[in-house]
């Protein structure tokens, strides 16, 4: 795939939810560590949104370094959400690539349009239950994000 | 919650108790825990609760005891519904989990003259119109969109920037905590991030439990207290529950990882790295205070646009009412007050984090009109039941470091709630009751359904019973604007 290309919707992503009393709790599995974290995005933005609806028009990359996975699954959530907020973007599809302590992230998607069914807001990412494993059948990444 | 472990802490030992404590295990050291609550309410509380409550007894330099409210429920780091009181000269911390993402959500609570008879067969207008007039839900911008600099000027001037420009009036200001600004406030410790983030959300209500009501007061408790406020039966009353929207989660966000960091750095053993703090004195817990500050005045002067919005749809509507700002209280803070403890004044940094300042009668930094009868305190209920304003006790002072409950408090998680309602269906139902419901979201309100959260009658009268504050006036929903 070219650098900038816009990675085709997963049909499954595979992210869930558990139960949090005042927020709710985010996991995201995949084969590799990336993989887990962007199907954590997903499921981030999936409470925000129909992210199935959300076109790829707009295209956004940044880079960030965290030597402790776990902060950041943190970072790269926190970060996707100040990126759609500060830029009235919603997201649909992500990309995250690592190299050592550096992260590359990318994600696309479009301004708020009539046509999208508003979920909840995420504040944030937090550290409460937060957890990074490699598992026999692969990465899951869980965080608890305030709403 | 498992209440095996629980005692009361005053000795009583009968079902009217409210105030318990854990004893200290062997070899456990931590300052004591305090939960007060009816033991139902304290049976509906997640373990975890307890076990967060204990992880903030073991922070350095905390006085007294770390303190649930009446509606805690399992936060981050800290317990929502949580108190804790630091001492910066005895090393004492100042912690982003104590306060939370949402700096400074609070209510402000607006009085009307009018009579919900006269509003009655003008509410379906009037929710439309309100509907239309508030920014509400993800992804809604305000109607201001600012500079950098024009912003830099609102994390100074908090509520007083809105209404120097035009969003209310100076009347406002003395009804407002610390008068609608708090000092120290440092724009330079706020991230260009965060900054960024807020340009275009000033003057909006967000989302989740964040709402905007048309409430009646169906019941006074206190006649002397209901009259200082200006509260009688029969009233219409406006409640807007919001914060410092993007500003504040960035803060949050960016200081909860560096203080996480921080505490490493500094020799601090967290024992849930969510209480990420730093003593109070160390450049970075004056880093953080700046920032946090700089955070509450954004949410001061959000709350104020808000007012002056809504008060233009109700003078609108009703050309002869006046909209009068009752108080305007905030729940996720940390404040730097003055509180006697062991008969010696001491300056304290009191975390309230879902939790609402509650200053008894004669304190002086309550306004004159309210001084004798105490602090309002606002209890917010969910959109179908109803919310209570209290008064500040002198005991509240002595037992909590002036602390009440801030709401309902969920009995629910979100995923349970949506598990149960539909939005639709919920807002039909409400809809035959009498309550109005103008949402953004149905997935949002089926999240808020009152079933999700604890009997908020039950909280009001337990913080009462537990004399952290005692009930003036119940207010019932009309009319409900959410995200």
């Amino acid at each position: 795939m070219a650098a900038h290309e816009v990675p085709a919707p997963n049909a499954h992503p595979d992210y869930g939810y558990f139960d949090h009393d005042a927020d709710v709790g985010l996991s995201g599995r995949g084969p590799t560590l990336e993989a887990a974290f962007e199907a954590a995005a997903t499921g981030l933005f999936a409470l925000m949104v129909d992210v199935a609806a959300v076109r790829p028009r707009e295209r956004v990359a940044f880079v960030f370094e965290e030597a402790d996975p776990e902060l950041a699954l943190v970072e790269w959530l926190n970060r996707l959400l100040a990126e759609a907020r500060s830029r009235g973007l919603v997201f649909g599809r992500f990309r995250l690539r690592r190299q050592g302590d550096r992260w590359q992230g990318e994600a696309w998607g479009e301004p708020w349009r009539a046509g999208l069914e508003p979920g909840v807001e995420v504040k944030g990412a937090t550290l409460t239950m937060l957890a990074v494993r490699q598992e026999p059948q692969g990465w899951e990444a869980r965080c608890v994000v305030d709403v | 919650m498992d209440l095996s472990r629980l005692v009361p802490f005053n000795g009583r030992t009968d079902n009217e108790c409210t105030v318990w404590t854990v004893p200290l295990r062997p070899g456990e050291r931590r300052a004591p825990v305090v939960l007060f609550g009816t033991r139902r309410l304290l049976a509906t509380m997640d373990d975890k609760v307890l076990e967060q409550l204990t992880n903030v007894a073991r922070l350095p330099g905390l006085v007294g005891a770390a303190m649930a409210m009446p509606d805690a429920h399992w936060g981050y780091g800290f317990p929502i519904g949580g108190v804790a009181a630091f001492d910066p000269d005895q090393g004492g911390v100042i912690s982003a989990g104590g306060v939370g993402f949402d700096i400074s959500c609070g209510v402000r609570c607006l009085r009307t003259d009018l009579a919900w008879t006269d509003v009655a067969p003008h509410a379906e207008r009037l929710a439309d119109a309100l509907f239309a007039a508030i920014p509400a839900g993800v992804g809604s911008e305000g109607t201001l969109r600012l500079s950098e600099r024009e912003l830099e000027a609102v994390l100074v001037g908090g509520a007083h920037w809105a209404v120097e420009h035009g969003y209310g009036t100076r009347a406002d200001l003395d009804y407002i905590e610390d008068g609608g600004r708090v000092a120290g406030a440092e724009p330079a410790n706020v991230s260009k991030t965060a900054i960024r983030r807020q340009l275009g959300e000033m003057g909006t209500l967000g989302s989740g439990n964040h709402y905007l009501e048309v409430q009646v007061v169906e019941r006074v408790y206190d006649a002397a207290a209901a009259a200082a406020y200006g509260l009688f039966e029969g009233q219409v009353v406006v409640s807007i529950h919001c914060g410092s929207r993007g500003l504040g989660h960035q803060i949050g966000t960016d200081y909860l990882v560096a203080l996480a960091k921080a505490a490493q750095r500094l020799g601090i053993a967290l024992p849930d790295r969510e209480l990420a703090c730093a003593p109070i004195r160390s450049p970075e817990g004056q880093q953080y205070l700046g920032a946090m500050y700089a955070g509450i005045n954004c949410a001061l002067a959000n709350r104020q646009i808000l007012t002056h919005l809504a008060r233009q749809v109700l003078v609108r509507l009703f050309p002869t009412t006046a909209v009068e700002t009752l108080f305007d209280v905030s729940h996720n803070t940390c404040k730097a007050e003055h509180h006697v403890v062991d008969g010696r004044e001491r300056l304290l940094y009191v975390h309230r984090k879902g939790a609402t300042r509650a200053f008894g009668p004669g304190h002086p930094a309550l306004p004159e009109r309210y001084r004798a009868v105490g602090q309002p305190v606002i209890i917010g209920g969910s959109m179908g039941t109803g919310s209570y304003v209290l008064a500040g006790t002198t005991a509240s002072e002595q037992r909590a470091f002036a602390s009440a409950s801030h709401g309902a408090g969920r009995a629910m998680s979100r995923q349970q709630a949506l598990r149960q309602w539909r939005g639709r269906e919920l807002i039909d139902e409400l809809a035959a009751r009498g309550i109005l419901i103008r949402a953004r979201s149905l997935r949002g309100a089926a999240e808020e359904a009152p079933g999700a959260y604890k009997d908020v009658d039950e909280v009001a009268e337990a913080t009462e019973r537990a004399a952290l504050a005692r009930r003036v006036a119940l207010l019932r929903p009309r009319i409900c604007v959410k995200g």
